[in-house]
């Protein structure tokens, strides 16, 4: 293995972690959160979490794709979700769902 | 102050994510691997990027010719969201000493925020948040690192039957729904839901996560700014 690998992992795992420490070392500075600021802080939550899971309902082969088992189990497991709160039942419920269509789609 | 009942309830919390982990980081073992880089290789990317994704794509890069630039700025791309968790968390930590705030950021993943910031917005005692953050946040990287090392070992024995890839959008999900209650937070998921998929048909690859978020947060800050000038009451959702 070259030592370029290890450049590369390195280099990667220093520049990941100074983003990861970024706003996390700066805290202490923000005694107050100006109003602008935290408005868009607000948003975070929702948007990040929705830019992770709405691609892999509608894009699980890297192409849009709306009619296929992903989705549709999404869905379901989305109504799951909003009903009990409850990560393990809805983990379980969406991935018998996708398993159950995926036999039929197949 | 440590709280050891909220450091074992940030473990009970990330429990059920593991069943997404744990293949995904048999995966990152594995295919370091199989890309010809050897088992140390795939050690160091789960120890010291300890972001799955990003190693996954680096390893890629690496065992296809790339250039180490190629797959630092890969990686980087792709871990790029983190620079808003630490946004989002940094106001709810900034009581804790600045060692703590760096050794808590080395544990940033996914998980570890979306369980974080579910439950700090929730309320309680400010100085048990760090205790329920590394309850949760050890646990994963204790099962990643387990997991990276089964995967090295095993090496393709990997079954695949089984769609266990998808249990990461879904726990994801739960924590994603139960925000979705005010106009700023539907925009802000719908926009940075539909952004990101945008970004992705049109090119964007592992930054369209980015992009959507970032179109998700503009747009959920404008309904938000627009409802307090219409003289509604703000929202609470995930105030701090």
């Amino acid at each position: 293995m070259s030592s370029g690998v290890w450049l590369a992992i390195v280099v990667s795992g220093v520049g990941t972690y100074a983003m990861r420490a970024s706003f996390l070392a700066a805290a202490h500075r923000l005694a107050h959160v100006p109003p602008g600021v935290a408005r868009l802080l607000r948003q975070i939550p929702p948007a990040a979490l929705a830019a992770l899971v709405v691609p892999a309902l509608v894009r699980p082969e890297g192409q849009l794709h709306l009619l296929q088992p992903r989705l549709f189990a999404g869905v379901v497991a989305a109504l799951v979700a909003w009903r009990t709160r409850n990560v393990g039942v809805t983990l379980v419920v969406g991935m018998a769902m996708l398993v159950a269509l995926e036999a039929v789609w197949g | 102050m440590w709280s050891l009942s909220e450091a074992r309830a940030g473990a009970v919390a990330v429990a059920p994510m593991l069943l997404g982990v744990v293949p995904f980081g048999l995966v990152a073992g594995a295919a370091p691997v199989a890309g010809g880089l050897g088992g140390w290789a795939a050690l160091g990317l789960s120890t010291i990027v300890f972001a799955g994704a990003s190693q996954l794509a680096a390893a890629e890069v690496l065992a296809n010719g790339g250039s180490a630039l190629a797959a630092v700025l890969v990686a980087w791309t792709i871990n790029l969201r983190m620079v808003l968790y630490s946004a989002s968390l940094g106001p709810y930590l900034r009581h804790e000493r600045l060692a703590r705030r760096l050794g808590a950021a080395y544990l940033l993943t996914d998980q570890a925020y979306a369980l974080s910031i579910a439950r700090w917005a929730g309320g309680g005692n400010p100085e048990a948040r760090l205790s329920f953050y590394l309850g949760g946040a050890v646990v994963l990287w204790v099962a990643w690192q387990a997991a990276t090392i089964a995967g090295v070992v095993l090496g393709g024995a990997v079954p695949a039957e089984l769609p266990l890839d998808f249990a990461v959008p879904l726990v994801f999900l739960v924590l994603l729904v139960p925000l979705v209650t005010t106009r700023p937070a539907v925009a802000a998921a719908v926009i940075g839901g539909a952004g990101a998929v945008a970004a992705a048909q049109l090119g964007a690859g592992p930054l369209s996560i980015v992009i959507g978020a970032a179109l998700g947060i503009a747009s959920g800050a404008v309904v938000d700014a627009l409802a307090e000038r219409a003289g509604h009451r703000p929202d609470r959702t995930a105030r701090e």
